[in-house]
């Protein structure tokens, strides 16, 4: 019988940890499984387990070379000089044992959402696992090593045929998926992420639009530092709406990063639990009108490992499965088992206070710009018919 | 840098007796705005661009006659006193040459042939890259007293961390004189740690704050 949505996990993605004190904690996936558990909301049957992407997979993407520095640099043979070339023993990506096994275990874990949802095993199919959007074909970048959104997006369109639109609300650009596909009219891009102005990576304009016969597929809406959810959503809604109704795709991948919330260390949006609890809503409707329900969601970002990851990402499988409970108080069961490791206090509710930070001084400003932004992104398929191709 | 690393060297040219038709097909096709004109001997005689065929053409609007005027040479509206580049000029030198000279293009000649040409969209994009903004990269804004030793202050603070600097932008701080600002792009996702050592070491840094200010 055909699921609603199945849920790719095992123990072995926690293994893509760079050391103890780096940011990117794998902890956080355990955190929100735990979750749905403890609220009975994730059952056995829903997981199923992710396969290792082949070195023939990643090459659909990554360069040969670059594989075997990554493999090298896992059993610590890769010398210093050749490691930075690659971005490999940085601060950022730095070696660690067993490196690309763990890698390919995400790409595979994306690849393994793909094939149920092709296959129509599921409609949809979450890995949070994945969304390593900044990984490029040559070089490992912000916390990213291979790049499982891009891989997986080329066997969609290699095994399937499909036509895959990406939508990444992560907080920081989708560099690596928008170069990736930046000359393909078959894959349309969609990153709404703070600006770059401070922020990494620094790109995601408006004005990158794509190349060749690429152009005009990649959408970009960089939103101002201090972006509250009214705005954020507003944009994310009817961009998101707009460009699948013009560019009509078979399948949709959202790359669900969740460090716009503004207790992120990383970022400097000021999102709350609500951003999260809509992004996914959204997703799903859009998926549902033009794709037949064809939905792939990832991961991503996501540094309040504690207060914020778990909750964003348990609604993006409790709005998959249609889980029609109220949501109103953590389990207690969760909260008693994890709070003792937490160094802060965890939320009780879902949902946060009203007064969770001050009022942002130019809220009206920033709303606006947001708006003006997001308008001039999707100008060229606004235009109306008589109206003049350019401008002279 | 040197103009000979960033100048086009296939340049499209034409001859002094292509007509002006000839000459905005070319443009459309190859979406330029320039067209240098040489002899046979690749010598550069003149310059046409599309203000040139602007103005030369008929409106639009006319349908008449129009066909008349396109069939003329473009020795008949090219421009001849032009101001050229050499390869080996400096990029920053050539980029006040456009400044001063409201220019659109600099043909660059060597050997008293054509063999390159610059617009101002290669100086812009050149000026683009040397900002670093083409490699993934965080953005750190410092304010520094516009004394010696401060740059490489806050350099060696930076090296502390292992991360790499992609860009230094260095420019005088317009509201105070007696400053600078240094625009750094440091190849990290996670330059928190960078910030608050700078912040320790008595450094201004710019970074968003929900003052209201976000100059």
């Amino acid at each position: 019988m055909k699921k609603e949505a199945i849920f790719v996990f095992s123990e072995n993605q926690l293994k893509y940890k760079f050391h103890e004190e780096h940011p990117f904690n794998p902890l956080r996936l355990r955190l929100t499984v735990d979750l749905l558990k403890e609220m009975n909301a994730l059952q056995p049957e829903d997981i199923v387990e992710p396969r290792m992407a082949s070195d023939e997979e990643l090459k659909l993407v990554h360069l040969p070379e670059y594989i075997d520095a990554v493999k090298k640099a896992g059993r610590g043979e890769l010398r210093q000089e050749l490691a930075e070339h690659y971005g490999l023993g940085t601060e950022d990506t730095p070696a660690f044992p067993g490196m690309h096994e763990a890698a390919a275990l995400l790409v595979g874990g994306t690849l393994t959402a793909a094939d149920c949802v092709m296959t129509g095993k599921a409609d949809h199919a979450l890995h949070l696992g994945g969304g390593l959007h900044h990984g490029f074909k040559g070089k490992a970048s912000g916390f990213c090593i291979y790049n499982d959104c891009s891989v997986a997006i080329k066997y969609l369109q290699e095994k399937y045929g499909a036509r895959v639109m990406y939508v990444d609300t992560d907080a920081h650009h989708g560099d690596g998926v928008q170069w990736a596909f930046y000359d393909d009219p078959d894959v349309c891009t969609l990153s709404i992420h703070e600006t770059g102005r401070y922020l990494f990576p620094g790109t995601g304009n408006i004005n990158e639009r794509g190349f060749g016969k690429g152009y005009g597929y990649s959408f970009n809406v960089p939103v101002d530092a201090f972006t509250e959810d009214e705005s954020f959503l507003e944009v994310y809604k009817t961009a998101f709406e707009e460009i699948a109704a013009w560019f009509k795709p078979d399948v949709i991948l959202t790359q669900n990063g969740a460090d716009a919330h503004y207790y992120d260390p990383l970022t400097h949006l000021s999102g709350t639990i609500k951003l999260y609890r809509e992004i996914p809503k959204i997703a799903h409707q859009i998926a549902h009108q033009y794709c037949g329900g064809r939905w792939i969601a990832v991961g991503g970002g996501g540094y309040d490992i504690w207060r914020v990851v778990p909750r964003a990402w348990a609604l993006v499988w409790l709005e998959m499965t249609e889980y029609s409970n109220h949501l109103e108080h953590l389990p207690l069961s969760w909260l008693e088992k994890w709070q003792k490791e937490a160094e802060v206090s965890l939320p009780f509710q879902w949902d946060d206070p009203e007064n969770l930070y001050p009022p942002v001084p130019r809220k009206k400003e920033i709303t606006e710009k947001n708006k003006k932004t997001m308008e001039k992104a999707l100008h060229p398929i606004r235009k109306t018919a008589g109206e003049k191709t350019r401008q002279t | 840098m040197i103009v000979e690393e960033i100048m086009k060297r296939d340049v499209i040219s034409l001859s002094k007796d292509h007509s002006l038709r000839d000459a905005i097909r070319v443009m459309n096709e190859n979406n330029i705005r320039h067209i240098p004109i040489t002899d046979e001997k690749r010598r550069l005689i003149g310059l046409v661009t599309d203000r040139d065929l602007k103005e030369a053409g008929p409106s639009s609007l006319l349908h008449d006659e129009k066909d008349n005027i396109l069939d003329k040479p473009l020795s008949s509206i090219m421009k001849t006193d032009l101001i050229t580049g050499h390869p080996l000029d400096f990029v920053e030198e050539v980029a006040a040459i456009f400044y001063e000279k409201k220019i659109g293009c600099l043909p660059i000649v060597s050997g008293e042939k054509l063999v390159g040409i610059i617009t101002e969209t290669d100086i812009f994009h050149t000026l683009v890259q040397l900002t670093g903004v083409h490699w993934p990269s965080s953005r750190i804004e410092i304010k520094v007293p516009n004394v010696q030793g401060k740059i490489s202050e806050v350099v060696s603070c930076i090296e502390k961390h292992h991360v790499n600097i992609l860009s230094i932008l260095v420019h005088p701080d317009k509201k105070d004189e007696n400053y600078k600002i240094m625009v750094i792009r440091v190849q990290t996702i996670n330059p928190g740690k960078i910030i608050a050592d700078l912040k320790k070491n008595g450094h201004e840094v710019q970074w968003p704050h929900f003052s209201g200010s976000l100059s």
